[in-house]
């Protein structure tokens, strides 16, 4: 693309925005927003900071409704952001990941709204079902935010599950649970502590004190370049399961087997891999 | 003067004009009797309540609520609002239990009736069980009054009873809090926030209310409450691309500013607007068009159509 056409482009994106020309959906997914501005600007962390690797692509649908489920880690939900563009950039069907979120995430100023924009919703049952029923690619961290918030020593080990409600929406639906593990996210910020009263002060679910934040300010928010990787398992057929959508006990159990997927994926990425920083 | 009636309450609103005009015209209702807001409260000269009167004389069969209002700003104090609101359907549904023409009751309910929090579904459904106590002064006065229409669908379970929950309404020539909004030279928004809105233009907003009064009755025996119905246009806007879309200009605040500033002109930000303006409110409506045969206008169209205009200065 010329400069001139990338020119024309952006200016007909603006254009477009300041008219109010442009569609959401009923949940507040915006998909030019979400293309044209959020993506090129995620795009080089994708590409030249964590130099993220995709495998297993070939296990999500490209087309009709799935359930992704993930490790989180990270302070802030990177990971997310990252697995998103890396569904619609290196995915061939280029699918958009609808996010499931907390509460927090909607109740915080400008945080909500970007959330909503990019194609997230509440966790709760009712919109889990309503997307998943209606061929959407939604993807969900179980962990929350014990994932994010764990310090740096407990890297890579997943935390409790909560209640499985996840497992039940794809039941219900019939949607098939597809697990991923993210490899790298866990070194961005390295947790080395969390200043309780202050996050209670904010509001926040933890303070993150990591080796470079808050004390170098603004340069301390950067996130350190390691290598990422991200993996897609083969997809768990909730068919069978569906007569069990309300039996808690299997539930449970195909909670806990979704979760022991993913740790072991983590272990064979984490070898792969070797060192967090390699190139 | 005989055969079966239909009475309008706030038959001097526009949508009570609008409806009462429209099932004059039709011929499957014999005659249409007109109550104002204020004739809720009204009592006649002989000790009954002007709505009582109202009722025996024309031996109405049908009765549309129409008068439970939202707007503070415009109709008076708050407690005179609420006594309208909540005593005016609390005396009409007293009225309707103890007389013996009464076969069908539409209530007027609104999109207010879910609250708006973000501990809530994106997408509200007739079923949707809230996780958020809905708050605000308005919002419990569409409370209060459901749960009147409840009581009263109890009581007399050979009433057909539906209570309707409309989306804010906009229209070319109505009044209301909508079109009062997007009036405001800069339309004031809580800073950090895009809510999801709703609307259903007020000439849909008539076919449904028609369609609720003269339609089949049911014939299905007993029943066990009252059909609830969501009215709206299907989709949603962000509020800050309807603000675009009217050629307006958005005014983020601090929300603690906004809950300061209460009122502005006629455009009233009570807690229950706060929330609105916040989080947002959208709702499911294939209940409607599964029920009614009805879809109303996406509300993309429909703001479109009655706010479009104003895009060229």
């Amino acid at each position: 693309m010329s400069l001139e056409d990338a020119l024309g482009k952006v200016i007909g994106i603006v254009e477009r925005r300041l008219a109010g020309d442009y569609e959401v959906d009923e949940f507040g997914f915006d998909k030019e927003l979400t293309e044209d501005v959020v993506a090129p600007v995620l795009r080089p962390l994708y590409r030249k900071w964590f130099r993220v690797e995709m495998h297993g692509l070939e296990n999500v649908p490209d087309t009709g409704s799935a359930l992704i489920v993930g490790n989180h880690s990270g302070a802030i939900a990177m990971d997310a952001a990252m697995l998103q563009l890396g569904l619609l950039d290196d995915h061939p069907a280029r699918r958009h990941l609808r996010l499931l979120g907390a509460d927090f995430v909607f109740k915080t100023p400008l945080l909500g709204e970007y959330a909503r924009k990019t194609g997230a919703t509440l966790a709760c049952t009712p919109d889990a079902e309503r997307l998943l029923s209606s061929g959407h690619l939604v993807g969900v961290f179980p962990e929350g935010f014990k994932g994010v918030g764990k310090p740096v020593w407990e890297r890579y080990r997943l935390q409790r599950f909560g209640r499985g409600g996840f497992v039940q929406a794809a039941l219900k639906t019939g949607a098939p649970i597809i697990p991923v593990s993210i490899v790298g996210a866990e070194e961005i910020y390295p947790i080395i502590g969390d200043i309780k009263p202050l996050a209670r002060l904010l509001g926040l679910p933890y303070f993150p004190v990591t080796p470079t934040f808050p004390w170098l300010g603004p340069f301390g928010a950067v996130p350190l370049p390691s290598k990422w990787h991200i993996r897609f398992g083969e997809p768990i057929d909730t068919k069978e399961y569906a007569e069990h959508a309300d039996d808690p006990m299997e539930i449970f159990n195909l909670a806990d087997q979704v979760k022991e997927t993913i740790q072991g994926m983590i272990h064979e990425l984490l070898e792969k891999r070797g060192g967090a920083f390699q190139p | 003067m005989t055969g079966p009636a239909v009475l309008v309450t706030g038959a001097d609103r526009y949508l009570g004009g609008r409806l009462a005009a429209r099932l004059t015209a039709d011929a499957r209702v014999a005659r249409v009797v007109t109550a104002a807001t204020d004739d809720l409260l009204r009592p006649a000269g002989d000790g009954r309540s002007k709505i009582a009167e109202m009722l025996a004389d024309d031996q109405v069969c049908t009765v549309v609520h129409l008068a439970i209002g939202a707007s503070a700003s415009r109709t008076g104090s708050r407690a005179e609002l609420k006594e309208r609101n909540v005593i005016g359907t609390m005396r009409l549904l007293a009225e309707c239990q103890r007389s013996p023409h009464v076969r069908r009751v539409v209530v007027k309910s609104a999109a207010a009736a879910y609250g708006a929090s973000i501990r809530d579904p994106a997408i509200f459904t007739e079923d949707t069980e809230l996780r958020a106590v809905p708050r605000g002064d308005y919002t419990k006065d569409v409370l209060d009054a459901e749960g009147y229409v409840r009581g009263f669908a109890r009581r007399r379970p050979d009433v057909e009873v539906t209570t309707l929950r409309l989306a804010p309404l906009i229209g070319p020539k109505a009044d209301t809090a909508m079109s009062r909004y997007f009036a405001l030279p800069v339309a004031p928004t809580v800073l950090g926030f895009d809510p999801r809105v709703q609307f259903l233009h007020i000439d849909d907003a008539v076919d449904v209310l028609h369609h609720a009064t003269v339609r089949e009755h049911a014939t299905t025996g007993h029943r066990h409450g009252p059909d609830v119905l969501n009215v709206a246009g299907p989709g949603a806007l962000p509020l800050s691309m309807a603000i675009r879309r009217a050629g307006r200009t958005a005014l983020p605040v601090p929300e603690p500013a906004l809950r300061a500033l209460v009122t502005l002109g006629s455009v009233d930000f009570s807690r229950d607007q706060l929330d609105f303006l916040r989080y947002g409110r959208v709702m499911d409506v294939r209940r409607l068009s599964d029920a009614y045969g009805i879809t109303p206008l996406p509300t993309s169209e429909a703001f479109d159509a009655v706010f479009g205009g104003r895009k060229d200065p």
